[in-house]
C-alpha cells in the first residue's frame, strides 16, 4: 500500500479481513482528479481511521459494468460501503472537513 | 472519453437525415421523423406522456427499423417501465434479452451524497457508452435527465457536463430523445433547450370542460420544415398516435357508384339512385323526427345487400335499439348474428373526444364496413362550442372517405328556432348530402317531413316530403300537390277524401249521362221504327191504289172491246188494233 500507482490500479485487491470501514473509490482513468482524490482519501484515512479501513479502487474505464451497481455518475466518487448506510462523496476529496462529515467519522484530535 | 474509442463520424448528409419514430402521425408532422444522429428535446408537464413518447420511439426503432436503443431512465426504474410498456403490448424484457434494448436506471439519492472538491460526470458517460457499445445502439433516450439537478449539488458542473453529453451524443451519431419537465416560463425547468437545439417537441395536457386532450407541437426543428400546429395526440391501447389535421390531404378517390339509402322515396329524391359511395350524409332534425330510424334503415339496407355496416349509437343501448327498430319492421339482430352488423353503443364523453376518435378509427379499420352510421354526432361532445369538435369530425369524415365508407351522421338540433347552420355543430359544410327532418305542426297535429338541403353532384328534389313510419321501415308519401300547395298530414288526407268524394260524384254523373244518352238513343230508335211503319203503311196504300187503278183501267178497255165486238164496227176496231200494236 505504499506505491500509489500500484494501489490505484489494484482493483482486484482482496480485502483480507472485514475492516470496520470499507471504502470504495470509483475513478475514470488516471487523471489528476483521480490521483488527487486517492491522495486525499489516504491522508484522511491514515489520520483518522488508521488501521481500521480498506480501500477498493475501481477504474470505470476498465470495468464500466460496475458503474451501475453503486449508481455512479460523477467521478471520482467515494462510496462508504461499511458501516451502513451507504454514503457517497463526490469530488476530489480536497476538503478534509467535508470528507469527514460525509463519511461520518469522528475526527481524531491532535 | 477513451471509452468512445470508435471515433464516430459526424452525420454530414446533404439533406437532413431523419429517423422515423414509428409513432402514428408524428412522422407525418415532422416529415419523416426525428433528426438522425442528433438529440431531440421532448418537454411537457407531468403526466403528458413524455416517457411514453420516448419509450415508443425506442421500441419502434428496435422492432421496426432495426435500430437498437438505450433507455437511460432517471425517474422510473426498469421494472416499472417494463410493466408500463407491457400494458401497451410491448415486451421490454424480451427486447432486452434479444439485445435490442438496454434499460439503465440511474438514480441519485441526494441525501446520500456529499460533495467535496472537483468532479465531473464521466461515470455517466461511461455507463451510457458501455450500454451503447454492448448492443450497437443507434438510439438513446434520456428520460428526464433533469432529475440530476436535484441529485447533483453543483449545477455549474452539471450544466457543463450536460452540454458535453449532448455534444458527445451527437459525435457518436446517436439519435437521442431527451425528456424534460416543463418550467414556468421556459420550455424546461432547467433550460435544457439551451443545449438541445436541433429539435424541440412540446407535449401538453389540457383540460377543457372536464375533458382532457393531449396535444403535441413541434416547437423547433432545425434544418427541416415541419407542421407548426398543435396536434392532438393520444395514448391508446396500441401506444401513442398523433392526429394531424392538416396533413390529411383531400385526395380520396370519388366513386361513381351509388348507394341506396334504404328508403325508396328518398332514393327517388336523390336522382333515383341514392347517395354516392364514400360520401357523407348529415341527417339533422329535432328530437323525434326519425333520425335514428333513418340511420337504422340505412344500415339495414346495407346488410340486405350483404355489406358490412357499423353503427355507433350514443343514445340508446344496443338491445334498446334493436327493440325499437323492430317496431318499424327492421330486424337488425338478424344482421348482427350474421356478422354483417356491429353496433357500438357507448357514451363518447366518457373518454376524450380524441380518444374516442381513435377508438372509432381502430374499429373501422378492423371491421372494414361499407357503411358507418354515427348517431348522433351532437353527442360526441358535451359542449357545442367545443373548438376541437369540428376538426375531430373533419378527421373522422376524411378518414372514413379514405376507407371508402359511406357514412351517415345524425345531428340533433336543439330547437327549430335556432338558425340551421348553428345547430349542425358547424359541420354541414363538410358533408356531401344534408337531409333535414322536421316536424311540421299544423291543425293540432305533427307531421314528419324530410327535405334534401343539399346533395353534391346529383340532381335532387327540392320538395318537402312527408315521411312516415310503417311496419316495414320508413317511407315517403307521394308528393301531394293541390293547386299550388304541397299538402301533408291531415290536410293531405282530407284533401284526398274530398277529391275522392268529388270523383265519385263525377262518376255517378257520367253514368247518369250515359244512361240518359242510351234512353235517348232508344227513344230515337222507337221513333225511327214508327216512321218506318208509317212509311211502309203509306207505301202499301199507294201500291194498293195503283193496283186498283190499273185494274179499273184494264176492265174499262175490256169492256170497250166487248162492246165494239158486239156492235160490229170492223173499221174502228182495225184502227184501234193498229194503235195498240205501235
Amino acid at each position: 500500500m505504499t506505491s500509489l500507482r500500484a494501489t490505484v490500479l489494484d482493483r482486484d485487491k482482496v480485502v483480507q479481513k472485514k475492516a470496520e470501514w470499507q471504502l470504495r473509490l470509483y475513478v475514470a482513468g488516471q487523471t489528476a482528479k483521480s490521483r488527487g482524490a486517492l491522495e486525499n482519501l489516504r491522508r484522511v484515512c491514515e489520520t483518522h481511521l488508521a488501521g481500521r479501513y480498506t480501500i477498493e479502487i475501481i477504474d470505470l474505464l476498465e470495468n464500466p459494468r460496475l458503474a451501475a451497481g453503486d449508481q455512479i455518475l460523477a467521478v471520482p466518487t467515494l462510496v462508504r460501503k461499511v458501516p451502513e448506510p451507504i454514503r457517497k462523496i463526490i469530488g476530489d476529496l480536497s476538503n478534509e472537513e467535508r470528507v469527514l462529515v460525509g463519511l461520518d467519522v469522528q475526527p481524531v484530535r491532535r | 472519453m477513451a471509452s468512445a474509442n470508435k471515433k464516430s463520424k459526424l452525420t454530414d448528409h446533404l439533406t437532413l437525415a431523419k429517423s422515423p419514430t414509428g409513432i402514428k402521425g408524428l412522422d407525418e408532422v415532422t416529415g419523416g421523423g426525428l433528426p438522425t444522429g442528433r438529440p431531440t428535446l421532448v418537454c411537457g408537464a407531468a403526466g403528458c406522456g413524455k416517457t411514453m413518447f420516448a419509450a415508443e420511439f425506442l421500441i419502434c426503432g428496435a422492432l421496426k427499423y432495426d435500430e437498437p436503443g438505450v433507455f437511460m431512465m432517471f425517474e422510473e426504474n426498469a421494472a416499472e417501465l417494463a410493466a408500463n410498456m407491457r400494458s401497451l403490448g410491448f415486451d421490454l424484457d424480451e427486447l432486452q434479452k434479444k439485445k435490442k434494448i438496454v434499460l439503465d436506471y440511474v438514480h441519485i439519492e441526494r441525501s446520500e451524497i456529499e460533495e467535496t472538491g472537483e468532479y465531473d460526470l464521466e461515470g455517466l458517460f461511461i455507463r451510457l457508452g458501455h450500454a451503447i457499445d454492448s448492443i450497437g445502439a443507434k438510439r438513446v433516450v434520456l428520460d428526464t435527465i433533469e432529475a440530476l439537478f436535484s441529485g447533483i449539488p453543483n449545477h455549474a458542473v452539471l450544466r457543463a457536463e450536460l452540454r458535453r453529453l449532448f455534444r458527445w451524443l451527437k459525435e457518436r451519431g446517436m439519435t437521442a430523445v431527451i425528456t424534460g419537465e416543463r418550467g414556468d416560463s421556459t420550455l424546461t425547468r432547467y433550460g435544457l433547450e439551451e443545449y438541445v437545439a436541433d429539435c424541440v417537441i412540446l407535449l401538453d395536457h389540457r383540460i377543457q370542460e372536464q375533458v382532457s386532450t393531449r396535444r403535441l407541437r413541434v416547437v423547433k426543428y432545425r434544418g427541416s420544415s415541419h407542421g407548426t400546429n398543435e396536434y392532438p395526440f393520444l395514448i391508446g391501447s396500441k401506444g401513442l398516435s398523433v392526429l394531424p389535421i392538416t396533413s390529411l390531404r383531400l385526395d380520396h378517390a370519388a366513386f361513381d357508384e351509388r348507394v341506396p339509402t334504404g328508403v325508396a322515396g328518398l332514393d327517388e329524391m336523390l336522382g333515383g339512385e341514392g347517395v354516392f359511395k364514400g360520401s357523407s350524409i348529415l341527417v339533422s332534425g329535432a328530437p323525434g323526427t326519425g333520425k335514428s330510424s333513418l340511420g337504422a334503415c340505412f344500415v339495414n339496407a346495407a346488410c340486405q345487400r350483404g355489406e358490412r355496416a357499423l353503427l355507433f349509437a350514443y343514445e340508446e343501448s344496443q338491445s334498446q335499439l334493436l327493440r325499437n327498430m323492430r317496431s318499424i319492421g327492421l330486424d337488425l339482430a338478424k344482421w348482427e348474428r350474421k356478422g354483417l352488423l356491429r353496433i357500438h353503443a357507448s357514451r363518447p364523453t366518457l373518454q376524450g373526444l380524441e380518444q374516442h376518435l381513435v377508438f372509432m378509427h381502430d374499429l373501422v379499420e378492423e371491421f372494414a364496413p361499407a357503411v358507418v352510421v354515427v348517431d348522433p354526432i351532437s353527442n360526441l361532445s358535451l359542449d357545442d362550442r367545443d373548438a376541437s369538435l369540428k376538426p375531430t369530425l373533419m378527421r373522422l369524415i376524411d378518414s372514413l372517405k379514405q376507407y371508402g365508407c359511406t357514412a351517415m351522421f345524425t345531428s340533433l338540433t336543439t330547437d327549430s328556432s335556432t338558425p340551421l347552420a348553428d345547430s349542425q355543430v358547424g359541420v354541414s359544410s363538410l358533408m356531401d348530402t344534408w337531409l333535414l327532418l322536421a316536424n311540421v305542426a299544423q291543425n293540432a297535429e305533427r307531421t314528419r317531413t324530410l327535405q334534401v338541403l343539399k346533395s353534391r353532384g346529383m340532381a335532387h328534389s327540392n320538395q318537402v316530403r312527408e315521411f312516415i313510419f310503417t311496419d316495414h321501415g320508413l317511407d315517403l308519401v307521394d308528393v301531394y300537390l293541390s293547386g299550388n300547395q304541397v299538402l301533408t298530414g291531415t290536410a293531405r288526407v282530407s284533401q284526398e277524401a274530398q277529391e275522392i268524394a268529388a270523383t265519385e260524384l263525377r262518376d255517378k254523373d257520367h253514368e247518369r249521362r250515359l244512361r240518359e244518352l242510351s234512353s235517348y238513343r232508344q227513344a230515337i230508335d222507337a221513333q225511327i221504327a214508327a216512321l218506318n211503319a208509317q212509311q211502309q203503311e203509306r207505301e202499301g196504300a199507294v201500291q194498293f191504289a195503283i193496283a186498283r187503278e190499273k185494274l179499273e183501267s184494264d176492265s174499262a178497255t175490256t169492256r170497250a172491246k166487248s162492246i165494239a165486238k158486239s156492235r160490229g164496227h170492223g173499221l174502228l176496231l182495225k184502227r184501234n188494233a193498229v194503235r195498240s200494236s205501235r
